[in-house]
């Protein structure tokens, strides 16, 4: 699989443990989705690197192949796709988020 | 660029003859729905599988003319687990 652009995906979310694809920036989102994504993990105390998709369109076209999800954010932890705004926010809900990261050994506020 | 609650939900059934659909019209301007979607195929599958199928489901329209769904899905509640 030689794709400069899968390649470049790759590497951002083997060498960041929580990495969210999203259309702004953490500090200002372009899309209330992925304000909607930032905001759950902001509260849970969780730092991240946000890829602002907008900024580059081989990223931004590339990731939807890449996790075979057509829409943006996407949350990825520890190299693993997680979901996109509305799995991430039902897993929030449930708690089942916060155990993942607990699981994944991702330090958040909510840990016991 | 709209699409109708109907033609959504005729893609999904489409791929997915048992599931139960439920479409609402979040903003009232045909562009921003909120799909539930039961079906027996979910079963044992993780949400990001069962997103995927309905993804597939919609053929390519999900990100493109329907700019926002919001998916909820999951298998039928099991009668016999009592």
């Amino acid at each position: 699989m030689s794709n400069p652009t899968f390649d470049r995906i790759q590497a951002d979310i083997t060498e960041n443990p929580v990495v969210l694809f999203m259309k702004g920036t953490p500090v200002f989102p372009q899309c209330g989705f992925s304000a909607r994504v930032v905001q759950i993990l902001s509260h849970l105390g969780v730092p991240f690197k946000g890829v602002n998709v907008l900024e580059d369109m081989e990223i931004r076209e590339g990731i939807k192949a890449f996790t075979n999800w057509p829409t943006i954010p996407q949350l990825y932890v520890k190299g693993e796709f997680v979901g996109g705004c509305d799995i991430v926010i039902e897993m929030f809900q449930s708690g089942e988020l916060t155990a993942l990261l607990n699981e994944k050994g991702i330090a958040n506020k909510a840990e016991a | 660029m709209a699409m109708q609650p109907a033609e959504i939900e005729a893609l999904i059934k489409a791929a997915l003859p048992d599931a139960e659909v439920t479409i609402e019209d979040l903003a009232g301007d045909g562009d921003h729905y909120a799909a539930k979607v039961v079906s027996e195929s979910f079963r044992g599958l993780s949400r990001v599988k069962q997103h995927q199928i309905v993804y597939a489901a919609l053929q390519g329209r999900m990100g493109g003319v329907l700019h926002a769904l919001a998916l909820q899905t999951s298998a039928p509640e099991q009668d016999t687990a009592r």
